[in-house]
């Protein structure tokens, strides 16, 4: 019998801070039997050894921030069957998109060393602004149930199963306590996608969006009734801008409280 | 007249984007650059303006690797600034979060990035086939140390529940009992890992460093301690700045630290371990005696070592702490914010992680500064390449590339976390 070819899998890596990838070094369990299936063809941070395109998964870390990245994610994509973006960096921008609201004029003032040494560009933005990305997983970092369940979807040719709700429904499931009714801590969970598990919640804290804004979130009124509770401007403006800020919802809903 | 360049684009095997470039013009080297190109991230500059239980959340993601060290600086440098300590079952629980970052990242290190080195392989994958025991019982000690960063943190990666202050929640006593069976098979593997990696080929290759780290009176250090040297150097943290600086380089997205007075230094495993061998527990300190690493040991390579000793004091002293954990009352000690300028400093798995606040009335932050173990480590991993090359010229080119990254991957470098103290500079597009 013909021995199957093993599909090839690439991990590469934008402006980031790693975490997303060692999600898939994190998979001590599986690692092992991940390898065994899918053919890891080019993974800097796990091996020196490259193997040529064209691969059959592309998983995508980080965002683009320069102008050198802006064109290497399109040698990415035309190397790519299938490319999945990971993580709040590679589908929002990721904290370092806190740049793009603010004036640049106002930061070039700043001190700096020897800024000549150093090219950026004044966003960032995430993958899906500058080629077409088949998949993406969500989370700051990702989840590693999320991201076993989209290679084995991939490998099975099924669909992924990666849920579009809210945080809250999640907290139901698990049987949470509303904190956001029971004690008031601002809670991002209403708005928030779910995949962490109601993980903020479980440890009596506050969701604060790293899963970035679910299907149709409705964050005006989340906004309006915490306003209601008493928040200020300042801390609306902070809870929307941080690890998803340059999300559109999000996004939009931030510049609403920055008068 | 015989010029070579030993060039590695893409350094593979470390945690973010560098790369290594050694000109060699006859026998001697011309230029050494240990490159890094990974884009910078401007963390100082939007921590401005955040709020002060923030900072262990948005410094966290400097680093996927070792965010417990971002979060644990950030944190100890805002109570600095409150003038609050956190004592008694809280603290030990600091420590314990410790622990189980210096396992998992350490197990990374040692087994997937590291090892393959000194036996020829390009990865752990392909280890795994002529050495499936070892890197099976590597992965569990590793995931052991998640298991630990998740119970307390919440997560493995990017964790939730430490605050300034304490937790938000902190684990019965139940929840911690579960993980000593663990923790006990763990520090078992890592006595393994020690036995293994002393049989390793190490290159013969020595220098007089000057080691930099904490000291505490009575523990190895993870959290508190003065900063003291293998030359003399004895500080507060609070004298950081007064005594190491900052260089900024063209070929780098970093900045180079040295000490003011003496140059470049040295940080991380091999340097904690030299100033606080007697602070080890007495099976570590055996165990390193009988791999043959008695200190001071000096030879870089042989930090993959020290790394595994430093593992299983981490097993060790996470046991005594769930042997002796009592829940606390209160998940948290009140805190009275106030303006003023905190820093704190503690021992990352690579080194030294250095944080400094400056806090106005309404706990905003108006100023940051973060300097990173890598960037520390950074121009004394160029001086090692400058040393080690020379010998060593009549190897084959092929073989002298592979060492050179070697000599970089001794530092566990984490070039994510050296490129983010950079400021801000803009193309203006």
């Amino acid at each position: 019998m013909k021995k199957e070819k093993k599909p090839k899998l690439a991990v590469w890596k934008f402006s980031s801070c790693d975490g997303c990838q060692l999600s898939l070094l994190d998979c001590e369990d599986e690692l092992l039997t991940i390898a065994d299936r899918i053919e890891i063809a080019n993974f800097r941070e796990a091996s020196r050894q490259v193997l040529r395109g064209p691969y059959d998964i592309s998983l995508v870390e980080g965002s683009i921030t320069t102008p050198h990245d802006a064109e290497r994610i399109h040698q990415v994509r035309r190397a790519s069957k299938f490319l999945v973006t990971i993580g709040a960096c590679a589908t929002a921008g990721g904290i370092q998109a806190l740049r793009n609201f603010k004036d640049v004029k106002e930061f070039v003032s700043l001190v700096y060393a020897t800024p000549s040494y150093i090219e950026t560009l004044n966003k960032s933005t995430p993958i899906a602004d500058h080629v077409f990305v088949d998949f993406e997983l969500r989370g700051c970092p990702i989840s590693k149930t999320q991201l076993i369940d989209v290679l084995g979807a991939l490998l099975v040719g099924r669909k992924p199963t990666t849920p579009t709700y809210s945080v809250c429904v999640e907290c139901k499931q698990r049987g949470i306590v509303c904190g956001l009714v029971a004690f008031g801590p601002p809670c991002m969970g209403p708005v928030t996608q779910a995949g962490c598990n109601a993980l903020c919640p479980s440890y009596h804290r506050g969701c604060y969006g790293c899963f970035g804004p679910k299907e149709t979130p409705n964050t005006s009124a989340l906004a309006s009734y915490w306003r209601g509770l008493g928040m200020k401007n300042d801390e609306l403006l902070r809870l929307h801008r941080s690890y998803n800020a340059y999300a559109e919802p999000f996004r939009k809903e931030s510049e609403a409280h920055e008068k | 007249m015989r010029n070579r360049t030993v060039k590695v684009d893409y350094l593979a095997r470390v945690e973010g984007e560098g790369g290594i470039l050694v000109k060699i013009k006859e026998k001697s080297i011309t230029d050494v650059q240990f490159n890094i190109f990974e884009p910078p991230r401007f963390f100082e500059a939007f921590l401005r303006g955040r709020h002060y239980t923030e900072a262990p959340d948005i410094t966290a993601r400097i680093c996927g690797i070792c965010p417990i060290a971002y979060q644990m600086s950030a944190i100890h440098a805002m109570e600095h600034a409150f003038g609050v300590t956190v004592d008694g079952q809280l603290r030990a629980l600091r420590r314990l979060v410790y622990c189980g970052e210096w396992i998992e990242s350490h197990a990374l290190h040692v087994s997937m990035l590291h090892a393959p080195d000194f036996l020829g392989y390009q990865d752990v994958i392909q280890m795994a086939k002529d050495h499936p025991e070892t890197v099976k019982q590597a992965l569990q000690l590793k995931k052991t140390g998640n298991e630990l960063v998740a119970l307390l943190g919440g997560r493995e990666i990017h964790p939730i529940n430490l605050r300034v202050g304490g937790f938000h929640r902190v684990p019965t006593h139940r929840e911690l009992k579960l993980l000593a069976d663990r923790l006990n098979r763990a520090r078992e593997a890592a006595l393994n890992m020690v036995r293994w990696t002393a049989t390793f080929p190490f290159p013969d290759f020595e220098r007089d460093y000057e080691f930099v780290g904490l000291r505490h009176e009575a523990e190895y250090p993870f959290n508190e301690g003065r900063l003291v040297s293998s030359k003399g150097l004895n500080i507060a943290v609070s004298e950081y700045e007064n005594h190491f600086v900052e260089e900024h380089v063209e070929h780098s997205n970093a900045l180079h630290c040295v000490l003011r007075e003496r140059g470049p230094y040295f940080v991380g495993p091999l340097a904690r371990y030299n100033l606080n061998f007697d602070r080890l527990t007495p099976t570590a300190q055996e165990v390193a005696r009988a791999a043959g690493i008695a200190p001071p040991c000096n030879n870089p390579f042989k930090s993959i070592i020290v790394r595994s000793v430093e593992m299983v004091y981490a097993c060790e002293e996470a046991l005594r702490i769930i042997n002796g954990y009592e829940p606390p009352a209160r998940s948290m000690v009140e805190l009275n914010p106030r303006s003023g300028v905190g820093c704190g400093c503690t021992e990352a798995p690579r080194g030294i992680l250095y944080h400094r606040y400056r806090v106005n009335e309404k706990g905003i932050i108006t100023d940051a500064r973060i300097v990173a173990p890598t960037s520390q480590n950074q121009k004394t991993m160029e001086l090692d390449l400058r040393h080690f090359v020379p010998d060593r010229l009549d190897i084959p080119h092929e073989r002298l590339t592979w060492q050179c990254e070697q000599v970089i991957r001794n530092y566990d470098p984490c070039i994510s976390c050296a490129t983010h103290f950079l400021r801000l500079d803009f193309d203006g597009t």
